[in-house]
């Protein structure tokens, strides 16, 4: 096992690098960060200008192999250089980072439990009204993409506040600026900001999960070790619930490293929409803003959540699954 | 799985071809024939509507802002004044070749790709698997996006391609787990035998027994692909302007959808109702060519 | 009906059908089955594929698919089973009656550990605590042969070999004690020697508990050594059902006349061709009006198809089903069922060429571990050391159990490359030699037929283009190519217009006849058979059989034929090798090695083949070994088979180490070659 997961964290970081290499390189690229400077009037002269790039490492002037080299040597000393607006990244990332987490971690945890649960229903209840509105359901959120998702959910939200008469939902920021309570309020304020954002994130794992552990739990009622379980005098409740549940779990896991994937997708929309000032919405200005340090920031940033999430499926495999406990 | 075709086999005479079976089981399925008449409509819309249209979806009436849905202007005007049932068809045309050139690409290359590397196996297949690990990492949404500045003020042809560039992944992931217990099938070791080139074996034995799977992941391969597009579009990196996709069209109505939803309305319905009957039409594939991953499992079992 | 009901009856079955819905019509598994199972009997279910053996077990304990439709009444103890809803149903299950599943390996949940799974039996029917039931669950896995059953019972199924989990279902169905057992082909996914330790196992079962037990079984040979009654099953139908003795001497329906000629025996080659009955076993969506045999029956008659025969009494304990039973007996003794035909005799060549030679072969597959970086930790010694002699128009025989390494050595051979250790000649020239090209021609001269004819066609090309494709390789011109292939369908007994039809339109014996046929068109001079006929139904196995030994003896072929089955075996080879754990341990002409086997391994497994006659079955000694194939990974030292030798603890001291230190040679005793230590008894 120690083995296997020394093994696992090798090939995890060599990915890393990989990946952020070619964020990097991509962004260096495509983006022309000159332009920033462009059309400033009066006119900014080139010497500033080059001036500016190389203190930022973004001079194409300089070859790329050499930016890059420069920027990978910081990175590994533990510094993403400066953003277009002279920041130092590393505050930026550190302000923003626990935003998104706590928004795609409580979002995935939801939506996964809810989801698993919802496809058991589905299936012990196959063709049942259950599984059919669930059916209609998921489909529905799954072809519904993330932004509209988001915004469908905000403007429901204002509508419900205009019925209600206050305002409990919040659709804009984490919390509200010129709130001044503490203790339980302060937390039900930010609570009634997160809902929103965390429900559209979660929405789409509840429809994913529900169809993947509806066919699972199907594909296992067709198995031929329930029927032994049946055979002994387990009623068919009991034999799903025993036997049925514990191996249609399983696959789960590789779905929910495959699903971290979509939700680092949809953080951007998300967090644009709802005014988080996550590493999502940070994401796009940079893109904006020909911020290639930035940008390789966000990137390593999503590399290491995504691999993560494969690194914790995989473990947990391991520990549901005696088949491959011993590699 | 021989228990089936026994079954069935033993019938030498009055059976259903295949094909049959598949359109009968495809037909009886009511959403998915639901998914067919809704994506026949929006095709319909989108490239015969434009006939019908009193504007073009380029022209500007300045006598008629921000209108509500009239016997002028059907589903309503912008603010500059556009009208927005053209707008909207434009952006569904968009959309949808945006969708279908993308799915054909990427399937295509995640046949190939997914093919060789299940057939060959070796050094061939690592290859394959490390690209596709390494593509996997970064989400699709992320590298288009950085990627964005290269085709601002081209030809959406490239975002074409990008999108088919990093979309076959999945695909062909499971277009070369098939092939690999396909190429432990006798037939292919028959061929094998018979002195029959690789090339041969993997373009006529193994990709069109794989065909169902192709098919599949095509249709929700253009599913997958509008979302994406849209996404990008929303956010300014995928269609640029002065040309519309259902996704910037949406960007540019939500900012003031609250008092004018028709901004945003129509665009947004025309692209769940899209994707949504393409899902329902590879739901019905995939229940149709593989009947056996489910319900009818238990048959088998019968003998 | 069956015999008057009487209070020895546990089981009563009466005017049972079930049904099931399929796009293809409706399926009609079972009909209108009348019959009694008695307390503390043995009572076979013989039928093939498709004959309803399997849904009218399952119907017995309410297992049967949600989509069933069933009708008729099962009573026990006066309860009609068919009218209980589930959960009363589930108080029989496992407790009154159980069942002992076809496939060992996926019977058994893979996330619970054996012990668990057992307990839980137990928990369900009776008031054990935990410490009782595991108590009592080891007890258990230590009657059905699990040794250490303490400490295995803390393994998890995959830790367990085939023949060991079917140990722990059979353990599982006995835990309370029931009345009824339900077999259900409860040996057939096991190799011969592990068969014969399962059956011993049933055989304890069945005595500890004095409980009935249903043998639903395709082979006759099983039948034949353990049950009391048999019911032969057709079509959905009981066609024939009396005592193990009269039917197997005396089969008085013309389908169980026709079946127990058809299958050949190890115990006698016989001097006449297996009967082939014509024809495949009906679809249970589209069977005949009257008598579901009549398209393949010999004796049909007008009559057969007006309504479907009822089972009527001919003997106190024996009844059929056929409108022609008094004629039936005439017809057989004047040869118009099923006649004798001679056997083809091999062509004495012992003197003449080489088709193909194997000496020292060597394949190992490298043990990998991790997914991304690859390391080597071991290898497989999937074959080491073989040699394989097949002279010109001889039949080789390459038999051995599952995993022993039979398939890696035919496709070494058929890969033509060097091996990794060792040397291979086809026709005289050594493999290792070949261009490109020479081994592309080469190609031609050697073919090869697979198992399983549903996997060796590609679904998605005619079978004309298919017998074609080897042709179109060669560079036949379309027309001469056309011709070529009704030529090859004719020879196989298919017929012209069969060439533009697709392979899922052909039941099992006819594709594995264009199978033949592709293999044939390149007019080879050796082709290899890959256990041929033991996916095929029992009664098409025959013809094929007859058709592979008329085909030998009119193109000359030589054939290697690679069998686990060692009665087909014995019907159509020539020369034999046994094969165990990736080494050939016996190998001789025929008769010499079935008449006096010399190795022990040989011999264990001559006699754990059942025979398909009672009489015979049940008075013959058999050698049960003990254990499993051990694992070809770590093969043990020495001679190969010394974990489980049976000859080696009445060896002297010195020659038993031996026997673990060295490695035997293959050597020369009377007419075989023989790899074994102890000497010539
Ligand atoms: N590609 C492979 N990688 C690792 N081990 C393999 C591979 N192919 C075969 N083996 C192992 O080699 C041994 C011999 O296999 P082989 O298929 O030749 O047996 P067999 O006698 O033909 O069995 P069966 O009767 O089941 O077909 C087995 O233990 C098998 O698990
Ligand atoms: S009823 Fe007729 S067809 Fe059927 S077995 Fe008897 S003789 Fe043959
Ligand atoms: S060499 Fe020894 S162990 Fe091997 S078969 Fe002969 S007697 Fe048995
Ligand atoms: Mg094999």
């Amino acid at each position: 096992m120690v083995n296997y997961l020394l093994r696992r964290v090798v090939n995890f970081l060599i990915m890393v690098a990989l990946a952020s290499t070619l964020g990097y390189v991509l962004a260096s690229l495509a983006f022309d960060p000159s332009a920033n400077y462009q059309g400033a009037n009066p006119p900014i002269p080139q010497s500033t200008i080059n001036a500016k790039l190389d203190n930022l490492g973004v001079n194409p002037a300089k070859p790329l192999l050499r930016r890059y080299l420069n920027w990978a040597g910081d990175v590994l000393s533990g510094d993403f250089g400066l953003s277009v607006g002279e920041q130092r990244v590393n505050e930026e990332l550190s302000r923003r980072i626990w935003v998104s987490l706590r928004l795609l971690v409580l979002g995935s945890i939801i939506g996964s439990l809810a989801g698993v649960a919802l496809g058991v229903v589905s299936a012990v209840r196959q063709y049942g009204l259950t599984d059919r509105a669930a059916s209609v359901l998921s489909f529905s959120l799954l072809s519904t993409p993330v932004f509209l998702l988001a915004i469908l959910l905000k403007f429901g939200a204002i509508e419900l506040n205009n019925r209600i008469g206050t305002t409990f939902f919040f659709t804009i920021g984490e919390y509200s600026a010129d709130f001044s309570g503490n203790g339980w309020e302060l937390l039900l304020n930010r609570l009634q900001h997160l809902i929103l954002p965390t429900l559209s994130i979660a929405l789409g794992g509840i429809a994913f999960y529900s169809r993947y552990q509806r066919n699972a739990m199907l594909d296992v009622l067709g198995s031929d070790f329930l029927r032994t379980a049946r055979a002994k005098g387990l009623s068919r409740r009991q034999s799903l619930f025993r036997h049925g549940l514990r191996v249609a779990i399983l696959p789960m896991a590789t779905f929910f490293a495959y699903s971290f994937g979509l939700l680092v997708t949809g953080a951007p929309f998300t967090e644009t929409i709802f005014g988080w000032n996550g590493m999502g919405s940070w994401f796009i200005t940079a893109v904006q803003s020909n911020d290639i340090n930035s940008v390789s920031a966000v990137i390593v940033f999503s590399s290491v959540l995504v691999l993560l999430s494969g690194l914790i499926a995989d473990i947990a495999v391991a520990i549901l699954d005696p088949r491959v406990r011993l590699r | 799985m021989t228990v089936v075709q026994t079954e069935v086999g033993e019938q030498t005479s009055e059976r259903l071809t295949r094909s049959a079976l598949i359109r009968l089981r495809f037909f009886r399925n009511r959403l998915a024939v639901a998914g067919v008449v809704i994506l026949a409509m929006m095709f319909l819309l989108a490239f015969v509507g434009p006939f019908f249209s009193k504007h073009r979806w380029d022209e500007l009436d300045f006598l008629a802002l921000l209108q509500p849905p009239s016997q002028e202007h059907w589903f309503g005007t912008s603010q500059i004044g556009g009208d927005v049932f053209a707008l909207t068809i434009r952006g569904l045309q968009k959309s949808l070749i945006i969708g279908l050139l993308v799915a054909v690409f990427s399937t295509g290359l995640a046949a190939i790709a997914g093919g060789f590397a299940g057939y060959l196996g070796g050094k061939v297949d690592r290859s394959v698997m490390w690209l596709i690990d390494a593509l996997l990492v970064l989400p699709s949404f992320l590298i288009i996006a950085v990627m964005s500045p290269l085709y601002r003020g081209r030809t959406w042809l490239v975002f074409v391609v990008l999108l088919a560039a990093f979309g076959w992944m999945v695909t062909a992931r499971i277009v070369r787990s098939a092939t690999m217990s396909l190429r432990e099938r006798d037939f292919v070791r028959a061929a094998q035998y018979m002195g029959v080139p690789v090339r041969k074996i993997v373009f006529r034995h193994l990709l069109p027994n794989v065909a169902s799977i192709l098919i599949i992941d095509a249709t929700l391969n253009v599913g997958a692909t509008i979302l994406s597009e849209t996404g990008l579009s929303y956010l300014g990196f995928g269609v640029q302007p002065p040309d519309v996709s259902l996704g910037s069209l949406i960007a540019e109505g939500t900012a003031s959808a609250l008092t004018y939803p028709w901004l945003f309305m129509f665009a947004g319905s025309a692209l769940i109702l899209t994707v949504l009957a393409v899902s329902f039409i590879g739901d019905g594939l995939r229940d149709a060519f593989d009947p056996g991953s489910n319900k009818s499992k238990k048959k088998s079992k019968a003998s | 009906m069956n015999t008057p009901s009487s209070a020895s009856n546990l089981i009563e079955i009466r005017n049972l059908s079930v049904t099931f819905p399929s796009e293809a019509g409706i399926v009609r598994a079972v009909r209108d089955v009348s019959l009694d199972i008695r307390a503390g009997e043995v009572l076979g279910i013989v039928g093939e594929s498709g004959s309803g053996k399997t849904v009218m077990s399952l119907s017995m304990i309410g297992l049967l698919a949600e989509s069933a439709s069933i009708t008729g009444s099962i009573s026990y103890n006066g309860v009609n089973l068919l009218e209980l809803n589930d959960n009363e149903m589930s108080k029989y299950r496992g407790k009154d009656i159980a069942m002992v599943f076809q496939d060992p390996l996926s019977a058994l949940n893979p996330v619970h550990t054996i012990g668990r799974q057992m307990a839980e039996a137990l928990h369900v029917h009776g008031d054990y605590s935990s410490e009782a039931a595991l108590r009592r669950a080891i007890e258990l896995l230590e009657i059905v042969g699990i040794p250490r059953p303490a400490e295995r019972a803390q393994s998890y199924p995959h830790e367990f070999s085939g023949g060991m989990r079917q140990r722990v279902m059979i353990a599982l169905a006995i835990a309370n004690q029931p009345k009824v057992i339900l077999a259900d082909e409860p040996t057939t996914a096991l190799d011969v020697t592990v068969q014969a330790q399962i059956l011993d196992v049933l055989k304890t079962a069945r005595d500890m508990t004095g409980a009935a037990v249903v043998l639903v079984t395709h082979d006759l040979g099983v039948v034949a050594g353990l049950a009391d009654r048999v019911a032969i099953m057709y079509g959905g139908k009981v066609v024939e059902i009396g005592n193990v003795n009269d039917v197997y001497s005396s089969p008085a329906m013309p389908y169980t006349i026709g079946l127990l000629r058809s299958i050949p025996r190890i115990d006698d080659a016989g001097s006449s061709r297996l009967a082939s009955i014509d024809g495949a076993p009906p679809s249970p969506v589209a069977l005949p009006p009257g008598c579901a045999f009549a398209p393949r029956c010999p004796a049909a008659a007008p009559e057969c198809d007006a309504s479907v025969p009822e089972l009527v009494s001919i003997t106190p304990s024996r009844m059929t089903a056929c409108v022609r039973q008094t004629d039936i007996a005439g017809l057989q003794s004047s040869g118009k069922l099923f006649a004798e035909i001679p056997r083809h005799v091999a062509l004495q060549s012992v003197t003449e060429g080489v088709a193909l030679e194997v000496r020292g072969l060597r394949k190992t597959f490298p043990l990998l571990k991790g997914s991304v970086l690859r390391r080597r930790v071991g290898s497989v010694f999937a074959v080491d050391g073989v040699d394989l002699t097949l002279r010109e128009g001889r039949s080789l025989a390459l038999v051995g159990e599952s995993g022993c390494g039979k398939t890696t050595t035919l496709l070494e051979i058929l890969n033509m490359v060097a091996p990794e250790a060792g040397t291979i000649t086809v026709l005289g020239r050594n493999v290792a030699e070949l261009s490109r090209k020479q081994r592309l021609e080469m190609r031609k001269d050697l073919q090869i037929v697979f198992q399983d004819p549903f996997a060796s066609l590609d679904p998605r090309l005619p079978i004309g283009d298919a017998i074609a494709e080897p042709l179109d390789n060669f560079g036949m011109p379309k027309v001469e190519q056309n011709q070529r292939v009704m030529e090859l369908l004719e020879l196989v007994g298919l017929q012209r217009d069969h060439a533009s039809r697709y392979p899922s339109e052909f039941s099992g014996g006819q594709r594995q006849r264009i199978a033949i046929a592709r293999s044939l068109a390149l007019n080879p001079k050796v082709i290899a058979l890959d256990e041929p006929v033991s996916a095929l139904d029992v009664s098409v196995r025959a013809g094929v059989l007859n058709l592979l030994a008329e085909l030998q003896e009119k193109l000359k072929l030589s054939y290697l034929f690679v069998s686990h089955d060692l009665a087909v075996v014995q019907h159509v080879a020539d020369d034999i090798a046994v094969m165990y754990l990736g080494g050939i341990v016996e190998s001789g002409p025929v008769d010499e090695v079935f008449a006096k086997p010399q190795h022990p391994y040989t011999q264990a497994l001559l006699s754990a083949v059942p025979i398909p006659d009672p009489k015979v079955e049940r008075v013959r000694k058999r050698i049960i070994l003990q254990g499993d194939l051990p694992s070809p990974a770590n093969p043990p030292a020495g001679c190969r088979f010394h974990t489980r030798c049976q000859v080696r603890a009445t060896l002297p001291a010195e020659v038993a180490a031996t026997c673990v230190s060295d490695r035997p040679e293959l050597v020369l005793r009377n007419a075989s070659l023989v790899a074994c230590h102890a000497p010539l008894n």
